[in-house]
């Protein structure tokens, strides 16, 4: 496999952010109660991390060491800021929805790490590759989540009936308990998914000590 | 029942910053393996998170303001965080060796959780006044340390139960805390 293609790969499924490293979960959690704010978030989460990554890759020779966390998190701020900006301009409704998380993108753990474990040392074409992928990786749990919650909790899919008149809504998946079971259910289908595929051959236990 | 007390028990339990909120999940998973341990880090996120509320509140209201500076809010806030954390750390290591043999281990954790930036932000939004924002902010960390606690213990009597095994490992954390979320549910008619 080309270089490239791993890079991408790499965030979209071995490394999945949400689902197998397990960070930045705050946001993916708390707005996927519908499909339309499961997207805007990954399109505003997307959007930082690919420009954030692409920014300190492209200037990573000329960041110091000894400063390069406060630099970091200054262009991802930058970044947020307007992300936030345009939301609130121009999509009013989708920025009430989500409230608090889209600043709070800029405490992302997925940006933050990935711009100091990649962009900081890798040329800008990988560095974009690899964002790319990232939120990729990002959205499709994310939407993937959202489909699920309202589908079950409301009927419908991006405000459109698909359920019959006569299904009674399943509130408590729109609510933050379903929130934690359709995330562990989550979680645990591609555990399982990661077991099946990447089985190594030499049977080697689970990392977890199935505890 | 007078203002500042609604806001604490409405951030203590009925909007519960982890289990209803979902801020702050990383070390509320990643933190709780035992009680005394997450006890600990409930500590040093009060602290934190007071001191933050505190120094954010006035400056937006006395600098940012006024200068009409608010679409900065983002990037100096995260700034005044993560340096203030920093400040701390230097101090109670040189001040107070004991405390920050107990609580400096988490304080640079501290830094990047969304708990405090989101705070910080809440007070802005809501509009608290100096003293409303400070009784908010210590009913958040107190949320907070309960819903990790809770995890904690849950955690301690798991490890020796029988799980379905698609459930091992993470996936039965937020099984559980799905449970305990209904549970805090109960709390909504607290205050009308």
């Amino acid at each position: 496999m080309k270089r490239s293609t791993a890079v991408f790969l790499q965030g979209l499924i071995i490394e999945n952010p949400l689902a197998i490293i397990m960070i930045g979960l705050c946001s993916a959690l708390a707005v996927t109660t519908s499909v339309a704010n499961g997207i805007g978030m990954s399109l505003a989460m997307t959007f930082v991390i690919v420009a954030s990554e692409f920014i300190i890759s492209a200037f990573r020779k000329l960041i110091p060491e000894s400063v390069r966390i406060p630099i970091f998190i200054i262009i991802i701020a930058a970044f947020t800021t307007m992300v936030d900006l345009v939301m609130k301009a121009y999509f009013p409704d989708l920025s009430k929805a989500m409230g608090v998380f889209i600043p709070l993108i800029v405490v992302n753990c997925i940006i933050m790490g990935r711009v100091e474990a990649f962009a900081s040392k890798e040329p800008v074409p990988h560095a974009i590759l690899d964002a790319l992928g990232m939120g990729l990786g990002y959205t499709w749990v994310l939407v993937g989540m959202s489909v699920v919650r309202e589908l079950l909790g409301n009927g419908t899919i991006l405000g459109i009936q698909v359920l019959p008149e006569t299904y009674q809504p399943i509130l408590f998946f729109v609510l933050p308990p379903g929130g934690f079971l359709v995330f562990a259910l989550f979680i645990s289908l591609n555990l399982f998914l990661k077991k099946k595929w990447l089985e190594s051959p030499l049977g080697c236990p689970d990392p977890e000590g199935g505890k | 029942m007078p203002v500042a007390l609604k806001i604490f028990i409405t951030a203590v339990l009925i909007n519960n910053i982890i289990l209803m909120r979902f801020i702050g999940l990383c070390p509320y998973i990643g933190m709780s393996t035992d009680v005394k341990q997450s006890i600990g880090m409930g500590f040093a996120v009060t602290f934190v998170m007071v001191l933050a509320s505190t120094a954010t509140w006035t400056l937006y209201n006395l600098v940012l303001y006024p200068l009409g500076l608010e679409f900065l809010q983002i990037l100096v806030f995260i700034l005044i965080i993560a340096s203030l954390v920093q400040l701390v750390e230097f101090y109670l290591k040189k001040a107070a060796p004991a405390l920050y043999m107990s609580m400096g281990i988490y304080l640079p954790l501290i830094t990047t959780n969304c708990a405090i930036l989101a705070v910080t932000f809440d007070n802005i939004t809501y509009g608290h006044s100096f003293f409303e924002s400070i009784v908010y902010s210590v009913g958040v960390a107190l949320g907070f340390m309960l819903a990790m606690i809770i995890l904690a213990g849950l955690r301690t009597r798991v490890r020796t139960s029988a799980i379905p095994a698609f459930l091992r490992g993470n996936p039965i954390l937020f099984v559980l805390s799905s449970l305990v979320a209904v549970s805090f549910m109960g709390f909504a008619g607290l205050i009308k």
